[in-house]
Formats: structure tokens, C-alpha cells, sequence
């Protein structure tokens, strides 16, 4: 056991959700993710992975149950979180950099500081040739730079993200998945991640969540313990090879045909 | 350059070739002049009365495009309204589709018999039947936005006039143009069909509607010709100011609005 009790940075306890209609999405879902932590939740479709981002976020409440995130409910905490989506919902009407800016000036923040901000993180994404672009512009997976570029504009300590790269091909995902991890590396948020994605699960994560579902619930969780900084070369390692098979294995026994 | 004005070379080629036939009607049917002048008699006639016709056109324009304008404000307005809950829009949206089907040629009278004849009353008539495709059109744009953009705007505590102003608003704006362009199209229909009822308030001058009636009790049948033909173009000059201000507003980031591709 540890020495010093760390808070954990997102709470879960007993959480169950049920929406209009009865359907039961989770149930007594517990979970916690540690400060620093990638906890990716892979289950297959409809076993709640989308919904416990929506409950972490405040965006849907609970049916019942605790959830807290750095000790606060989600609403109070929402500040401190970005969300990035399976598209890249950037606002076509704007260029890229006053989409990257859209959550600051939302939360207030002047002119100047927030063309600052944006031009750092356009750079920081490796775009910052295209700021004045428009989205359309773009391609797929330009466009998911944007939007995380837009989440970690307003310097969050948690980063949700539902499925980010689902709609990309298969080179450009890894990549991402390797930008992601680059960025984590410089700016320590904490991560929850939703994927379907067997490789780009083990590739990012510290713990993966397996999910069963009807009801959503946890069904294992298997800690990934491949050192960082993780480049393209760990995806060709025997390591990472069964370290997949463990977590496929796990993710079949809890899907039943 | 050359592959627009093929197109463009294409429509001036239908256009001369239905004069021909038009003439050639004329010719191996011998119509008389007052039921069919020639195409010849037209142009004489436009020439030859053009200050009164463009009088009747600037007339017609005026209250085509007031009852437009007004239509626009007040169809962004009853829009904005609709777009705040589906429950006021299931309580006040059947009174739109009355206000679509309602027949304007019905209604005109009792229009004249409140306001007056004269360009009051057509402008109202203009209105109202272009209200209806903005109302619709619009709201569809304000409530269409997808959820996760709103999602979005929550994670950052955005305030409802945020919402609105940085979100629905500006989504809404194509779909605002589409209802536009098809009210600036019926906007002229209903002012002439508006002039024919409520014409004018002095005898001799009026909108185009207005002349047309007099020109066909005159069997002035060449003139009510180069009536028609103001008509459509004052139509054809709407349709194109209002694709301009689309393109103006939408070209940058805007699908629809781009200059379509030569294939």
C-alpha cells in the first residue's frame, strides 16, 4: 500500500444509469482514475462507454450513485475538463485558429491572450501553417489536430475522448496515437478514452477498463505495463504483441456471442 | 473563362431559337397581332413605352422587395421564437402551414378592403406569402445543429445568449438563404398578383400587375408582352441580388456556396 492517500482525480461509485424507457445502460459502475493516469474503457457497442463520458462530463446525471471528479460534481468541475468527440465538430463557419480559441472565449478570456494561446497550440499540433484556413479545407485527420488542439487550449487536467480517431485510416490513427501520447508527456493531463480499438488501446493506456454490457458494467481491468515513452517501434515488439492478446482475450470473454 | 461561357453561349442559343419558332408560329398560322404580336412588335413596345415601363417595374420592385425585407426580419424573428422549445413550435407551426396554404387570391380582397388599395396593401400581400418559406426554413437551421456542437458549448459553460449568437445563429444562416431565395422568387409573384387586386391608388399609374390589366382591356397585347418580360426579369434580378449575398456571406466556408466545379 501506499504511503500518502492521492485523491483520485474521477470517483465512481455505484453509478447505474438508466434512460427514458427503462433501458438500463450501467449498472453499479465503480471506477477511479489516478491523477496522471490513460484509462481507456473498451467494451463493444452499447455497453455504456460513451455514456460514462457523458456522466463524468455532467452532461447526463446519474440514475443513481456518486460520481465526483477532483472531489467536486461533475457540473463544478467541468473547468478543469475538456471533451474531444468522435468527429471533429469544429465550427465550419470559423477559421482554425478562432475554433481553437472557441472555449476561451466562451469562458471569457480576451482577445490577445486567447490569439496567443491558440497560435502556441496550432504549433504545438503541427498546424500552425493552416490557422487561417477554414475546416473544410482540411483533412480528416488535420481536423482532429484542430480539435485537440481546442480541448487543450483552455489547459484542462482531464481529457475525455470518445472514439477521437475512429473515422481516421489506419497510418494517420497511429500517428495520432503517438502525437497523443507526445502532448501527455508535456502536459501531464489525466485521460479516459473510448475506443474499440484493441492495439490503439494497449498502445496508450496505463489501465484499460473491459466493459461488458446489457447492463454496462466492468468486467476486468488489465494494467498495461509497457514503459514510456512509447514510440511507433513498441507496436512491432513481442511485448506489445501479448500484452493485445491478454486484453482481446479478456474483451472476448466479456462480449459473449 | 471559355468553359462558363459555353454554358452561357448554350442558354443565348435556346433564347434565339425560341424567337425563331415564335416567329415561325406567326408566320404559317397567321395569328393576329392582338392575340400574338411578333416578337419584333415586342421590342418596339419596349422601346417605345419604356419610361411608363420602367415605372411599372421600379413600382412592383419597391413593394416586391419591402414585403421581401420585411418577411426576412420578421420570418428570423418568428424562427428565433420557434427555435426555443419543440412545444411552442407543435403550438404555432400549423398557423405557419396556413399562412403557406391560405390562397392569396383569396385573401387579396379582404386585404384591400382593410388597408386600402395602392402599394400598402401589395407590399402586405407580398409579404405574407414569402413569410412562410423563411419561418420554415429558418427554424429548421436554428434546431438542426448537431448535438455534440451543443455538447460542446456546455463543456464550456456557454450562457444560453452564447448558444444562440456563436452557435445556432450562424449554422442557421444557409438554411436562412434557402428560404430567402425561394420567398424573393414568390415575393414578386404575390406583389403582381397583389396589384391586380389592389393596383393602384391613381388612375393610369401603377405596378406591373396593375399594367398588365389594363394593357389586355386595351388590347394592347404587344405591351402587356413587354409587361411579362419585366416581370421575369425583375424575378431573375432577385434571384441573382440574394445569390450574391449568399455567396458573399457563405463562399468561405460554405459546401452549397462554392463556384461548382467544371468536370
Amino acid at each position: 500500500m501506499t504511503e500518502t492517500f492521492v485523491a483520485p482525480q474521477v470517483e465512481f461509485a455505484g453509478v447505474s444509469k438508466s434512460y427514458a424507457g427503462g433501458r438500463r445502460v450501467l449498472d453499479s459502475f465503480d471506477l477511479t482514475v489516478a491523477k496522471a493516469e490513460f484509462v481507456t474503457l473498451l467494451g463493444s457497442s452499447g455497453c455504456g462507454k460513451s455514456t460514462v463520458l457523458k456522466l463524468i462530463s455532467g452532461l447526463t446525471p446519474p440514475s443513481s450513485g456518486i460520481i465526483r471528479i477532483d472531489g467536486m460534481t461533475p457540473k463544478n468541475a467541468r473547468e478543469t475538463v475538456s471533451y474531444i468527440f468522435q468527429d471533429a465538430t469544429l465550427l465550419p463557419w470559423r477559421t482554425v485558429r478562432q475554433n481553437v480559441g472557441l472555449g476561451l472565449e466562451l469562458e471569457g478570456v480576451n482577445g490577445d491572450r486567447r490569439r496567443q494561446k491558440s497560435a502556441a497550440l496550432l504549433d504545438l499540433v503541427g498546424l500552425g501553417e493552416v490557422a487561417g484556413a477554414y475546416p473544410r479545407e482540411l483533412s480528416g485527420g488535420m481536423k482532429m489536430r484542430v480539435s485537440i488542439a481546442r480541448a487543450l487550449a483552455t489547459s484542462p487536467r482531464l481529457l475525455l475522448m470518445d472514439e477521437p480517431f475512429a473515422a481516421l485510416d489506419e497510418m494517420t490513427r497511429d500517428r495520432m496515437n503517438e502525437e497523443l501520447l507526445r502532448l501527455r508527456e508535456e502536459q501531464q493531463w489525466t485521460a479516459v478514452f473510448v475506443t474499440h480499438s484493441v492495439a490503439e488501446a494497449v498502445f496508450l493506456s496505463t489501465r484499460i477498463a473491459i466493459l461488458a454490457s446489457n447492463p454496462g458494467r466492468i468486467h476486468t481491468v488489465v494494467p498495461i505495463e509497457l514503459p514510456f515513452p512509447r514510440t511507433a517501434a513498441l507496436r512491432a515488439s513481442p511485448e506489445f504483441a501479448e500484452m493485445a492478446l491478454t486484453v482481446s482475450r479478456a474483451l472476448r470473454e466479456a462480449s459473449p456471442p | 473563362m471559355r468553359r462558363r461561357l459555353i454554358p452561357l453561349a448554350n442558354a443565348l442559343g435556346v433564347f434565339a431559337a425560341l424567337i425563331f419558332l415564335w416567329q415561325v408560329v406567326l408566320w404559317i398560322f397567321r395569328v393576329p397581332p392582338f392575340m400574338l404580336p411578333s416578337p419584333w412588335a415586342v421590342a418596339r413596345a419596349v422601346i417605345a413605352r419604356f419610361p411608363a415601363l420602367a415605372t411599372s417595374l421600379s413600382i412592383t420592385a419597391v413593394e416586391a422587395g419591402g414585403g421581401l425585407l420585411a418577411s426576412i426580419v420578421a420570418g428570423v424573428v418568428v424562427a428565433l421564437i420557434f427555435a426555443q422549445s419543440r412545444w411552442v413550435r407543435r403550438m404555432l407551426y400549423p398557423y405557419t402551414i396556413l399562412l403557406q396554404t391560405v390562397p392569396i387570391v383569396a385573401i387579396a380582397p379582404l386585404i384591400l378592403m382593410w388597408v386600402g388599395a395602392g402599394a400598402a396593401a401589395v407590399t402586405l400581400i407580398a409579404f405574407i406569402i414569402s413569410l412562410a418559406p423563411v419561418i420554415a426554413n429558418t427554424t429548421q437551421g436554428l434546431i438542426s445543429v448537431d448535438e455534440n456542437l451543443v455538447h460542446l458549448f456546455l463543456m464550456h459553460n456557454a450562457s444560453p445568449r452564447q448558444l444562440l449568437f456563436k452557435l445556432r445563429l450562424p449554422h442557421a444562416v444557409p438554411s436562412l438563404f434557402v428560404g430567402i431565395r425561394i420567398a424573393s422568387g414568390i415575393s414578386v409573384i404575390g406583389a403582381i398578383t397583389g396589384e391586380l387586386y389592389a393596383g393602384s391608388s391613381r388612375v393610369g399609374v401603377g405596378g406591373l400587375g396593375y399594367s398588365i390589366l389594363y394593357a389586355s382591356s386595351q388590347l394592347q397585347t404587344d405591351y402587356l408582352f413587354a409587361l411579362v418580360l419585366a416581370a421575369t426579369a425583375l424575378g431573375f434580378g432577385f434571384f441573382f441580388i440574394v445569390m450574391f449575398f449568399e455567396w458573399y456571406f457563405l463562399h468561405r466556408w460554405h459546401e452549397s456556396a462554392r463556384a461548382p466545379e467544371t468536370d
